[in-house]
């Protein structure tokens, strides 16, 4: 059994790489709860931000927080282009996935044929800095990371639960038509959410340029412990998504401490596994 | 329809014959290998087809089973010495088991969504991908399979492997076409439309699952068996990627996936194409041709190119009678005009008399809805041969007892029995072969099935055996006046024929009790008129009916005896002038 120290070493670090997780769920499952669009693309979408804030900080010397400026805008225009399509062709949940299945393979080529497959790492002052508080060391980067997924969920479940753009996005979830009887105009939210839903990637992929070695294939090294993170944390809710990330974290990096790292990707599908057959109220 | 039955597997069996002697035209091992990639992805394809396809559970874990197929071939036979070829059986009923321990697992769930169905499959390949990694079955270091000596079936390596491929092609293409067309495969095609609903048509969803999920792993399995040997090198990171379940879906939905060809034909045009991209040195743009086809046969051509052609070709051959499907819309009068010819009994039937029969017999029956009491101990008699109006206000339980009596929803206490068996606690689809059958209030026919393979399928699994099931389902689809759009697919029905097809499929099981759950809802009143003939007339042939009803003109017209439910409760039975009269029904309805 290792030490206590190490433990919660383990635990802390977990619970901040959960942010990650949280903040790249939040898209995921606003627009699969919300919009009923499985977007498998927003994976591939948020590493080619990370690619973007790599090649910007790289050749320009910006800093992540400006190149987020340019991202977040062209992400969000993306989203909106997506889900036009989406509301064109009329496509359903199934067909949703399979299509943005699609993109995230083209984006994948993208990335590869600008950046090949080779590794790369954005190098920053930032990278190495961490707090000490006591035995135990806090990174910057991941606190951040943490701490942005934090206000972006805080925000978006005030604009969903307070706004009434957000209620009639919920309302519009639920149940479209009816929706629609009273007055709802489901069509220009739903393209304001999926825009909002790719930004988040955008954000997510600044994060994820700052934290860890870039290459195309990452995008599908996101995908089973993300969408653990969305059904755990419930469709369409941006504070489950955190939570459930955090917690996913938590329950990573204890596994990591306690048996071998190799275990860990163990972790959040035993855990999805057990949710789905448990099937709580809440989920 | 029969000589295409005989001709599928002659015309199978000819291709394999004439593709077994390719090796021996002597050509550079490549053309076998070429194939061999060919036959490989068709049969995983068409496996997955199996399940996903016929019975729309869609399923992201393909490579799961294909890779406990390859670690087991591979295992057996480089670490336990076994020829090659005896590992392979064992590849696919190792796979199998995988499959059924995941549908144990899923299928048992009340209502997994198909999203969720797709993640946890997912969510098993990575399970299985971790565990073999680190346990020495992989150990992180891949298994090599260059000691082991590779089956002689032919004289060269290439030659043996492209037979085994070829035998797994035509094997997995007799096996897909052999299940779309029996029965079995018809059961999982309902599955695929409505799964509720087949259930409580008659077939038995849970088991048609588990043995599609069977089938469609276990031949996974054995291909990867087979791969194992091709591939001679396994890694874990090769075998679990996400490329084969993402491959294997591309493939399908691309030919068609509801059809048995619609796989083979996905899979050799995104072999060819990858490989004609990949050999003229551009692997990356092939992947991204790939994916922009996935996209455009995703948006443009939704049920895949095989059935569109399919479709196309039929149209072409039926287009002479298109013209007159527009003057069909005015329906009802010569509807009514069929009805006038036959014999409708008025009321008919003895009313009820002291010796008639309890056939049904609902017994203190409780429901909770969580914190819900549905049903508070309702309490019914059904006679042989009556019509039963249950009325009652909205929320009373009338629909809930509807599915308490057809096996829909498990009581919580209390006991139902058709003509004195006990049939609470059966599953829904043995109800129906005890002879109870029900319509829903909102229509709900199998979308993908034609008005006759609608009713067809009823009877096949209400009990008729095959050779009658297409003659039935004829006689009563004319009986309900709908033999002119007996072709025609339920979105293309209007309301009226819509109902009129749920009471048809209903009927064609020859129940002894048929539950009507609000038929004449959203008719108009010809269309009421003759519907309640209707009604008569199947009563007139001796079917029990109890029918939940608003519409207080057709339960007087109807009824022989009315049931009164309130807050969960029958709280009276009676003739329609008593219980109409009845000042408590009177306060239920109308308040004080």
């Amino acid at each position: 059994m290792p030490s206590m120290t190490l433990l919660t070493q383990a635990l802390i670090s977990g619970l901040l790489a959960g942010g990650l997780y949280g903040l790249m769920g939040m898209g995921l499952s606003l627009s699969w709860g919300l919009l009923r669009l499985v977007n498998l693309s927003h994976f591939a979408l948020a590493v080619l931000g990370a690619y973007i804030t790599y090649q910007l900080g790289a050749d320009f010397n910006l800093a992540p927080g400006i190149s987020l400026v340019f991202i977040a805008p062209s992400f969000f225009l993306f989203g909106v282009g997506l889900h036009w399509v989406f509301k064109k062709f009329k496509v359903n949940e199934f067909g949703s996935l399979l299509v943005t299945f699609g993109v995230a393979v083209l984006l994948e080529t993208l990335i590869q044929w600008f950046w090949t497959a080779d590794f790369r790492r954005f190098e920053s002052p930032w990278g190495t800095v961490s707090y000490q508080v006591g035995p135990i060391y806090i990174p910057l980067l991941e606190t951040l990371a943490c701490l942005t997924a934090m206000v972006l969920s805080g925000l978006t479940w005030l604009w969903l639960n307070q706004t009434y753009i957000g209620k009639a996005l919920r309302a519009s979830a639920q149940d479209p038509e009816i929706a629609a009887a009273f007055g709802v105009n489901h069509a220009r939210q739903s393209y304001v959410l999926s825009g909002i839903c790719s930004a988040y990637a955008g954000v997510a992929g600044v994060f994820i340029a700052l934290i860890t070695t870039l290459s195309p294939s990452q995008i599908w090294s996101w995908l089973g412990v993300i969408f653990a993170v969305v059904i755990i944390g419930r469709l369409g809710n941006p504070l489950g998504a955190l939570i459930a990330g955090v917690a996913i974290g938590a329950c990573e990096g204890l596994a990591m401490a306690v048996f071998n790292p190799a275990w860990a990707p163990m972790v959040s599908f035993s855990l999805l596994i057990i949710v789905l057959i448990w099937q709580p109220k809440w989920l | 329809m029969t000589q295409h039955r005989f001709q599928v597997p002659v015309v199978l069996a000819v291709i394999s014959i004439g593709m077994a002697f390719f090796p021996f035209l002597g050509l550079p091992a490549f053309y076998d290998s070429f194939l061999y990639i060919v036959f490989y992805w068709v049969s995983l394809a068409t496996s997955w087809t199996l399940l996903s396809g016929f019975a729309g559970y869609f399923s992201l874990g393909h490579a799961a089973y294909l890779g406990a197929g390859m670690y087991t071939s591979a295992t057996l036979a480089a670490k336990f010495g076994w020829p090659y070829l005896a590992t392979i059986p064992v590849a696919a009923l190792v796979a199998a088991s995988l499959g059924c321990g995941v549908g144990a697992l899923v299928f048992r769930l009340p209502r997994l969504r198909g999203e969720l169905f797709a993640l946890m499959t997912l969510a098993v390949t990575f399970i299985l991908a971790t565990v073999i990694l680190n346990t020495p079955i992989d150990g992180g270091s891949g298994v090599f399979l260059s000691a082991v000596p590779p089956p002689q079936i032919v004289e060269s390596q290439s030659g043996s492997i492209y037979m085994l491929g070829l035998f797994m092609c035509m094997g997995s293409l007799t096996i897909a076409w052999w299940v779309s067309k029996s029965k079995f495969g018809k059961g999982l095609f309902a599955i695929h439309d409505d799964e509720d609903v087949a259930e409580a048509k008659g077939v038995p969803t849970y088991r048609y699952k588990m043995l599609a999920i069977a089938l469609s792993s276990g031949i996974a399995g054995a291909v990867g068996g087979v791969h194992a040997i091709y591939v001679g090198f396994l890694t874990v990171a090769e075998t679990f990627g996400i490329a084969v379940p993402l491959s294997v879906i591309l493939m399908s939905v691309l030919g068609g996936a509801r059809h048995w060809l619609g796989p083979a034909f996905g899979a050799t045009l995104i072999t060819v194409a990858l490989f004609g991209l990949a050999s003229s040195g551009q692997t990356i743009l092939g992947r991204a041709v790939v994916a922009a086809f996935l996209i455009i046969a995703v948006l443009w051509l939704p049920e895949g190119i095989v059935p569109a052609f399919l479709q196309k070709l039929k149209r072409r051959q039926t287009s002479p009678d298109t013209s007159t499907e527009g003057a069909r819309s005015v329906h009802g009068d010569d509807l009514t005009h069929q009805m006038k010819d036959m014999v409708i009994p008025e009321k008919g039937m003895p009313k009820v008399t002291q010796e008639q029969k309890v056939i049904l017999e609902i017994h203190d029956v409780h429901k909770l809805f969580g914190g819900v009491h549905a049903l508070a101990g309702a309490t019914l008699q059904v006679y042989e041969g009556e019509i039963l109006g249950l009325i009652g206000p909205n929320g009373c339980g009338k629909t809930t007892l509807m599915n308490m009596i057809s096996g829909h929803f498990a009581l919580n206490s209390g006991s139902i029995t058709l003509d004195g068996v006990l049939i609470s606690g059966l599953p829904a689809h043995e109800t129906v072969q005890r002879g109870l059958a029900r319509t829903y209030q909102i229509p709900r026919p199998f979308a993908h099935m034609t008005a006759l393979e609608n009713v067809e399928l009823c009877a096949l699994f209400g009990g008729i055996n095959a050779r009658e099931a297409n003659d039935k389902a004829n006689y009563w689809l004319e009986f309900c006046g709908l033999q002119e759009r007996a072709h025609v697919l339920p979105i293309d029905l209007n309301l009226r024929e819509r109902k009129v097809l749920e009471l048809a499929r209903a009927l064609v099981t020859q129940p002894r009790v048929l539950l009507l759950d609000e038929v004449m809802s959203g008719l108009n009143p010809t269309e009421v008129d003759t519907a309640i003939r209707l009604v008569r007339q199947i009563r007139a042939q001796g079917t029990t009916i109890v029918f939940v009803e608003h519409l207080m003109r057709a339960v007087v017209q109807l009824s022989d005896r009315i049931a009164v439910m309130n807050e969960g409760k029958v709280l009276m039975t009676g003739l329609p002038e008593q219980v109409m009269h009845d000042p408590q029904v009177k306060t239920i309805y109308f308040g004080q």
